[in-house]
């Protein structure tokens, strides 16, 4: 008697998370809606983007913080595009190869189809540099006069390292007397002690401001400057200067970046996808019930109460986690559906041969679960083994979104074959003895 | 026992499959995907009726975009394969597909560098030898306290036998099927590869359980039974149930193969075709190797 409450409660908690599935899906507010599926952008629709960071000119210590501060500033850009939920992640060159310098910036924007807008945005390099002009190379430019060209000019000029990426705050003014905006910069504590050392250095000399590669004031070094504070006045319109302080403050790309891949997924398309995948399962799920209960009659019924309460099971989880389903991901739960079914086919097999050798239906229950435990453990820690190395070498973001639902189905038709299948088949076997159970026990053509 | 018995027969066929997947693969090789070999993808609809396919090849012809297909998606739609692109040359591509001045709809672009490629090409093979070895080493493990009359090591051994022909098999069929319907091996492909070898090592391991089961009721019972009788009643009592779970799993892949998305299709039918082989080298191929290494040691002593 115990058993078959035990059985119930089981079925009213899966039925229970089934209602949670639907309910949650409803539109509405409320608790249950703070968990709708999160859709990878293959279904959602949206713009994917790869990009390589350049870091052969940063010392190899120090390539994790500016990989952390270009994660930053991407993402701070991103977000004045307005999407909702966009992704931006720093991905090492993986676990292959280990390669410090092979750094991998992703950007995820859901909804974005323009790939054209999103690339101008990301990839805009307000670039701020100081350059010395020694007084050989002064006389040069002098003597060159309005015959300079920009490529000849940049040649002249010596880098110094001090660029947008030390500057810790800009802000706008304007000076008191004329009223012309300038931009005045607080370098942070390296950019402070590279300024105060050029400064020292090279008293007399033009230190000049680069902006986007081209010089846009030259002014000369009157003094050391300690205090990290500088002031560019370039002829700024208002408009340009405001422009110049947020770029500064979003802060100039740390890294060099180039785009080396590009996906994009138009929402219908999507969409399509993802009613695709819905309807496969649906069509899955009643080809393989029908299967089941043509083959194994009664305990087939018990197996495909297992797998209701397995896919209302799944689907939680992948709510609650949550984990972003892929069109990948679908067809990992279909296949999973498919071999979420095993555990209980072994476990009715054992069961049927415990029958033959004469042994009563309950005991029969027991002895073939026992048996078949064995063989159901070791054969998914053979597919979780599979499923784990598959996410830790996957190379896409959709083979990473298989491999997660494949081993969170595994691991939830292991769990539904321990306690719901055997609760089920106890509370259900215990009384059969008669020729009808005996039918409804065996399988197949017997 | 009438597997056992006729093995011979069924190692024949086997390695007749195998030999016919390895020279399909020799001979016409993988069509690679975009995402191992770098390269770009645009597919495009016109809601109001597309361009004819010369139109679309003199317009693109005038880009210096190297070799390019185009081929017809639906009724409305072209999918145009070419060369990695930066962004400006994929806006000179969109512009280019105008169709009296009206844009067509871009329903998927991918672009992936040839280095993102090539990492990709060095993951797969990776990761396919790592769960090769990660498979050989549980098998191993799991089968630890079986040594009589054939030790644990060789029942991996024996299983990677069985899990080569598995991979073996999809790849030339796809081989195939790239050189007679342009299919493409893509990391999905790698992925289902992956996918086989978990699940066809899944029911070895079925089988070699109950071999093991069985031996040890032999030792228990002092039955004395012939190690072949041993492994012929292990697949006769496993049999239904391989077969079984495999055509779950099989049903589940047809019903997402005719229903679910275009992007999956070519997956699932590399799982239908490797998942198909995994079964049948299970039962067909590893079991009986068990046999036959066994009687192999007997003429070595």
């Amino acid at each position: 008697m115990k058993i078959r409450i035990i059985a119930l409660i089981l079925i009213i908690l899966g039925a229970l998370i089934g209602y949670f599935d639907y309910a949650s899906q409803k539109v509405g507010v409320g608790f249950v809606n703070k968990f709708p599926f999160k859709l990878g952008l293959d279904l959602s629709g949206g713009t994917h983007l790869v990009y390589k960071a350049d870091t052969s000119t940063i010392p190899a210590s120090d390539i994790n913080a500016s990989m952390e501060a270009l994660r930053d500033v991407v993402e701070k850009r991103v977000n004045l595009f307005g999407v909702s939920e966009p992704i931006v992640q720093v991905e090492q060159g993986g676990v292959l190869g280990n390669n410090e310098a092979d750094q991998k910036l992703i950007v995820e924007l859901p909804g974005v189809t323009d790939v054209a807008q999103a690339v101008a945005l990301i990839g805009k390099t307000p670039s701020l540099e100081f350059k010395l002009l020694t007084k050989d190379n002064e006389a040069k430019l002098q003597a060159l006069g309005m015959a300079a060209t920009a490529s000849t000019t940049a040649e002249l000029f010596t880098t110094t390292g001090l660029t947008g990426r030390l500057v810790q705050r800009a802000t706008l003014e304007f000076l008191p007397q004329t009223s012309e905006p300038v931009v005045s910069l607080m370098f942070n504590q390296n950019g402070k002690d590279l300024f105060a050392k050029i400064t020292r250095e090279h008293v007399g000399e033009v230190l000049a401001i680069f902006l986007d590669e081209k010089p846009i004031s030259l002014p000369v070094i009157r003094e050391e400057i300690r205090d990290g504070k500088a002031q560019i006045s370039g002829g700024f319109t208002p408009e340009g200067a405001r422009n110049l302080v947020r770029d500064l403050n979003f802060g100039a790309l740390p890294v060099p970046i180039e785009l080396a891949s590009t996906q994009t997924i138009g929402a219908t398309l999507g969409d399509e996808a993802t009613h695709a995948g819905v309807r496969a399962g649906m069509y899955a799920f009643g080809i393989i019930a029908l299967f089941l209960i043509l083959w194994y009659r009664l305990p087939g019924v018990i197996a495909i109460i297992a797998l209701c309460v397995y896919v209302a099971l799944n689907l939680a989880i992948f709510k609650l986690i949550p984990v972003t389903l892929t069109s990948a991901g679908i067809a990992g739960f279909i296949l999973s559906l498919g071999m979420a079914v095993d555990a209980n086919i072994l476990i009715f097999e054992r069961m049927k041969e415990e029958l033959k050798r004469g042994k009563a239906l309950p005991e029969a229950v027991n002895e073939g679960f026992a048996r078949a435990w064995l063989s159901i453990r070791d054969s998914n820690l053979s597919s979780i083994i599979t499923g784990v190395i598959l996410y830790v070498f996957a190379s896409t973001a959709i083979i990473k979104g298989f491999a997660l639902v494949f081993i969170i189905g595994v691991l939830i038709s292991m769990f539904s074959a321990i306690t719901f299948s055997r609760t089920l088949l106890k509370a259900i076997g215990v009384r059969g003895q008669g020729k009808i159970s005996k039918f409804l026990f065996s399988s197949g053509i017997n | 026992m009438w597997i056992v018995k006729h093995r011979k027969i069924f190692y024949a066929l086997i390695a007749l499959i195998t030999l016919a997947a390895v020279v399909s693969l020799f001979t016409w090789g993988l069509k690679l995907g975009i995402d191992f070999k770098g390269g770009a993808l645009l597919e495009v609809e016109y809601p109001v009726g597309r361009p004819v396919v010369e139109l679309i090849k003199k317009n693109l012809s005038t880009l210096s975009l190297g070799e390019f297909t185009v081929r017809p998606s639906g009724d409305i739609g072209y999918i145009i394969r070419m060369r990695h692109l930066s962004e400006p040359e994929r806006v000179a591509v969109t512009k280019a597909l105008q169709n009296n001045g009206v844009k067509p709809v871009e329903k998927r672009f991918d672009s992936i560098g040839p280095l993102l490629g090539a990492e990709a090409v060095k993951k797969a093979y990776f990761s396919i030898v790592l769960v090769i070895i990660a498979i050989v080493l549980f098998i191993t493990f799991a089968f630890r306290h079986v040594s009589k009359p054939v030790s644990s090591w060789k029942y991996g051994i024996i299983a990677i036998v069985a899990l080569v022909h598995d991979v073996v098999v999809p790849t030339g069929a796809f081989a195939a099927l790239g050189y007679f319907y342009g299919f493409e091996v893509d990391t999905l492909f790698v992925t289902a590869l992956l996918v086989i070898l978990g699940f066809s090592i899944h029911d070895t391991i079925v089988v070699f359980d109950r071999v093991r089961e069985n031996l040890r009721r032999n030792e228990q019972y002092r039955e004395h039974k012939d190690f072949d009788k041993i492994v012929g009643e292990g697949i006769n009592q496993t049999f239904v149930r391989s077969i079984n779970t495999s055509l779950t799993t099989l049903l589940a892949l047809v019903a997402l193969y005719m229903w679910g998305p275009d992007i999956t299709r070519a997956f699932s039918l590399a799982l239908l075709i490797g998942i198909t082989a995994g079964t049948y080298s299970s039962i067909f191929l590893a079991s009986p190797l068990l046999v036959t290494v066994e009687k192999w040691q007997k003429k070595g002593k």
